[in-house]
């Protein structure tokens, strides 16, 4: 299951912390929920979603019905941290901007949602301005205002009671000293942080300079909540809707069903269709048990969107018909291997480098899962859907993808171990894809004579504790070890800062970071936030991409793709980019 | 009679004690043991992303650096007076019995527990009728002809029964009798409807997991039934009763079967408090939202209130079980006082 979570705060100090996490996904497309079903023909042919709506229809009515395998993280706007659920969220929920609902790379745009328009800077980049359109309502018909949604986001500051969300504005905004939330200091001015002049105008006061604050603006903790109404950890059993759906019946562990809310303008709302008339959702479904019903048609939609379990990936795959309706997107996630420059000889640039040109990308591949249920070989950090993304490799594999051992021992030789060397590779015990991963490794570098020894540590203390601890993993040897990360929204900023900014490093350990210190890379993520022109900024997180990969302090494994079946019930199915899986607000039902 | 239930009642609430101390140890005094630290534990309560301040703040507000036993105390007060708990604007109480707050959702335990007792209780009472008619009767049936071919047929089933696990009947039920629309006899799986609701969907959504999980106890206990009544059937007084002209029923039900019975009866109990404290295969092949999905739920996101509830409850059923089967033998086996 994809979480995507914020790696912990940051020190405070420059870049504070927090932008990307472990999983997942962001976005949506179609210009209008439901569907921008738009002209183009559907296709019953493997992966016809990902570049066109099958099914494409604009009918009203019916239930959609979804199930997920796990529990909701939380259906409060303030303490939800899955991908799946910021794609579905917006159903009931309107955040300032959201991603359009289109297909592919057209979902990553982001549009307004509940403002006007698009943020406005300063032209420091560090206050942000956003006008609140007139005529949203709650679903009890009363007006939303912008002090609805500044209250929002200062209830989300409270991790005691939202312990599941992210710590984006906490890190960020310009909060008073000693601000703990609503709840605990209720009399404290948080003006220095967020300014509401008036009902319809919302500024944002950062502590530093941030170009792509309108990513921020997308995030569900500016979704409103009406102060007399919030119930705090228990608002959870009943979101007040600002969206076209609101909720009808809310059972935490089982379900819950939306209906259409009537308070919902639609002309205050070009982004969303609405065309069911209502969701039915399942949660802890025996994830078998949830792949079978949706083969069968009894079942719509997989909500977590991490696709098809292994019991079900070779009849779907082995079955032409079943294939034919099925879609393998590539996510924004990133298996990769971490290389530590603390850990002699890999100290030695060029020692790092033969690790690069000795892996076998294929046995890596394979150990993941294989091409389908895997992921695509990844050669450099940036996942393809996200912007700045580009195609290099800077120690290709050779011809069959299975290593360079030539220029694995010249790279060897000249970090002067030319017989090789011997080092520890880290993985979470929990996790049997890494220890396959770790194992690929151990065998395709022991082709140049590195010795690799497998390590396997607690999950729960593996960045805290043991491989993300500076000084637990340069004292153990930990050279190697294995890592993921996927951003929360499609961006240079959200996928790269967290895992190549040397800053979020902590000698107690914690940070997903735990081989990337290169002050060049420091300077170009300054760079990078200050940036304003789009093209400029995502031609600098290239240019971070490069320089990480020419350090050769991450060897890239994977970027994740997943097996996805549609419904043989619903229209309008289309992936978006920024999600990475169907697009929740625009399916129809037939 | 009256002193054996006190007796009986006074030993289970020590046994449900002991229960509660030995869970709490393993969640609370085992960690600390082997390193955890008061904000290690609190870190569960506030997730990844919160400061060390803040996680600090919880691990105070939570009690975690107070002794053990002081802890332990607070836990079993929240038992038996309830506690109040901080939803963030308002201070509200969780009445007894209070097994603490989940780490995921932050609600209390106990109303979750209650939500799920009728899906389990209607699994498990169903289940029960279903393999006691069918297990028994088919035992006696066997012991009455023994080596004929109902005998062979019906103990190689009752073989197969006792040997597929659930989770293998269960799909392949659920392939053939509910995925596939030609044979469908049933709704899909995770469809639960209380039986208050609507009688006929209950029944209807139930009868898959009901019939799977009879499968399995139906053999065990009709093996265990032919065994007894081959045992029985060769006692003097049963031929006494022959030979004083009873009919051949009264003489299998009434005499035959009665002696057969109190091994079932005592096996029936721990099977059902076992199972109304969670059937976790036949409630997690199904998705059926008992207290055993619970369980298996609450394990996989270490969610240890929750845990701890279901452990808990779990016990209680088994110990209740266990007392209404001491209660039963006196009625089944007359040589049985109880006192």
């Amino acid at each position: 299951m994809h979480r995507r979570r914020l790696g912990v705060a940051a020190t405070g100090a420059v870049l504070a912390l927090a932008v990307a996490a472990c999983g997942g996904g962001s976005g949506s497309s179609t210009s209008s929920s439901g569907g921008s079903a738009a002209g183009s023909e559907s296709k019953s042919e493997f992966n016809a979603a990902l570049t066109q709506v099958v099914n494409p229809s604009d009918k009203k009515g019916g239930i959609l019905k979804l199930a997920n395998p796990g529990d909701w993280d939380s259906l409060d706007p303030a303490d939800t941290y899955y991908g799946y659920s910021w794609n579905f969220i917006r159903l009931y929920g309107r955040s300032l901007l959201m991603f359009k609902s289109a297909v592919g790379k057209e979902g990553n745009q982001l549009v307004p949602d509940l403002a006007e328009d698009l943020g406005t800077p300063s032209d420091d980049a560090k206050t942000w301005t956003y006008r609140i359109k007139k005529g949203i309502k709650f679903e009890d018909g009363t007006p939303v205002t912008s002090k609805d949604v500044k209250y929002a986001i200062e209830r989300s500051f409270d991790k005691e009671v939202f312990p599941d969300g992210y710590t984006y504005f906490n890190d960020f905004l310009d909060w008073p000293k000693g601000y703990k939330g609503p709840y605990k200091t209720p009399d404290i001015n948080t003006d220095s942080a967020i300014e509401t002049p008036d009902d319809h105008t919302i500024v944002f006061h950062l502590k530093q300079p941030l170009s792509n604050f309108d990513y921020f603006a997308q995030l569900p903790a500016t979704i409103p909540v009406p102060k007399d109404k919030d119930t705090g950890a228990k608002y959870k059993e009943h979101v007040i809707s600002t969206g076209p759906y609101k909720f009808e019946k809310n059972e935490i562990g089982k379900g819950f069903t939306l209906v259409r809310n009537d308070q919902w303008d639609p002309a205050t709302d070009p982004n969303r269709k609405a065309l069911p008339d209502g969701y039915e959702v399942s949660t802890n479904v025996n994830a078998d048990d949830v792949d079978n019903r949706i083969l069968s048609g009894d079942l719509d939609v997989e909500v977590t969107g991490v696709g098809v379990q292994s019991a079900a990936l070779g009849r779907v795959l082995s079955d032409p018909a079943v294939k034919a309706n099925a879609d393998n997107p590539v996510s924004t996630r990133l298996w990769y291997t971490s290389v530590n420059g603390n850990v002699p000889p890999l100290d030695n640039i060029e020692c790092r480098r033969a690790v690069q040109y000795a892996t076998d990308k294929v046995a890596l591949q394979n150990a993941w899962g294989g091409e389908v249920a895997g992921g695509q070989i990844a050669t450099s950090l940036l996942p393809p859907a996200i912007p700045g993304h580009e195609d290099f490799n800077l120690y290709p594999p050779g011809p069959d993808n299975k290593g360079d051992l030539e220029k694995a021992k010249q790279a060897l030789a000249a970090c002067g171990q030319p017989n090789g060397f011997e080092t520890n590779i880290a993985y979470r015990a929990e996790r049997p894809k890494e220890k396959a991963a770790a194992e690929a490794l151990q065998q395709a570098l022991g082709r140049v004579g590195i010795k690799l020894t497998l390590k396997p540590f607690p999950q729960a203390d593996y960045f805290g504790t043991y491989a993300g601890n500076p000084g637990y993993a340069k004292k153990n040897k930990l050279g190697l070890a294995m890592n993921g990360w996927q951003s929360d929204w499609p961006d240079g900023f959200g996928f790269l800062q967290q895992i190549v900014d040397s800053r979020v490093i902590r000698e107690a350990g914690g940070s997903s970071n735990i081989s990337v210190r290169d002050p060049e890379v420091d300077k170009l993520i300054d760079q990078a936030v200050r940036e304003t022109d789009t093209n400029a900024r995502n031609a600098l997180w290239t240019a971070i991409d490069k320089k990480v990969m020419e350090d050769a302090f991450i060897l890239p494994n994977v970027w994740t793709k997943t097996l996805l079946v549609r419904s043989k019930n619903a229209t309008n199915i289309f992936v978006n980019d920024a999600y990475g899986m169907y697009d929740y607000l625009g399916m129809g039902v037939k | 009679m009256g002193t054996y239930i006190i007796r009986r009642l006074i030993w289970a609430a020590v046994m449900l004690t002991i229960v509660s101390i030995i869970t709490f140890a393993i969640f609370f005094l085992v960690p600390r043991l082997a390193g955890a630290t008061p904000e290690s534990l609190a870190s569960r309560y506030v997730g990844r992303t919160a400061t060390a301040e803040q996680v600090k703040d919880a691990a105070e507000q939570l009690g975690f650096n107070d002794p053990l036993i002081v802890q332990y105390g607070r836990f079993a007060k929240g038992i038996v007076l309830g506690a109040d708990y901080n939803y963030g604007p308002s201070v509200e109480h969780c009445p007894a019995p209070c097994f603490g707050y989940s780490f995921l959702t932050r609600l209390p335990v106990w109303p979750d527990l209650l939500d799920r007792l009728p899906v389990t209780m209607s699994l498990a009472i169903g289940a029960a009728v279903i393999w006691l008619i069918a297990g028994v009767a088919t035992g006696v049936l066997s012991a009455l002809k023994p080596g004929s071919v109902f005998d062979r047929a019906a103990m190689g089933i009752a073989l197969a029964g006792v040997s597929l696990p659930i989770f293998f009947t269960g799909i392949v039920s659920l392939v053939v009798f509910s995925y596939g629309h030609p044979f469908r006899i049933t709704a899909p799986g995770g469809s639960f409807t209380p039986f208050s609701e609507n009688p006929a969907q209950w029944a209807y959504n139930l009868i898959l997991p009901w019939i799977t999980l009879a499968f399995l106890y139906a053999a065990g206990y009709a093996r265990l039934t032919r065994a007894g009544m081959l045992e029985t059937m060769n006692e003097d007084y049963i031929r006494t009763a022959r030979a004083k002209g009873l009919s051949e029923r009264v003489v299998v039900v009434k005499h035959g079967l009665r002696g057969a019975l109190t091994p079932i009866v005592t096996i029936f109990g721990l099977d059902f408090g076992l199972l109304l404290g969670g059937a976790v295969l036949t409630e997690s092949t199904y998705s059926l939202p008992g207290i055993g999905k619970y369980a298996i739920d609450a394990i996989t996101n270490q969610d240890l209130p929750k845990v701890m509830g279901v452990t808990l409850v779990a016990a209680f059923f088994v110990v209740l079980a266990n007392l209404i089967v001491d209660l039963l033998y006196a009625v089944v086996d007359p040589r049985v006082r109880l006192g």
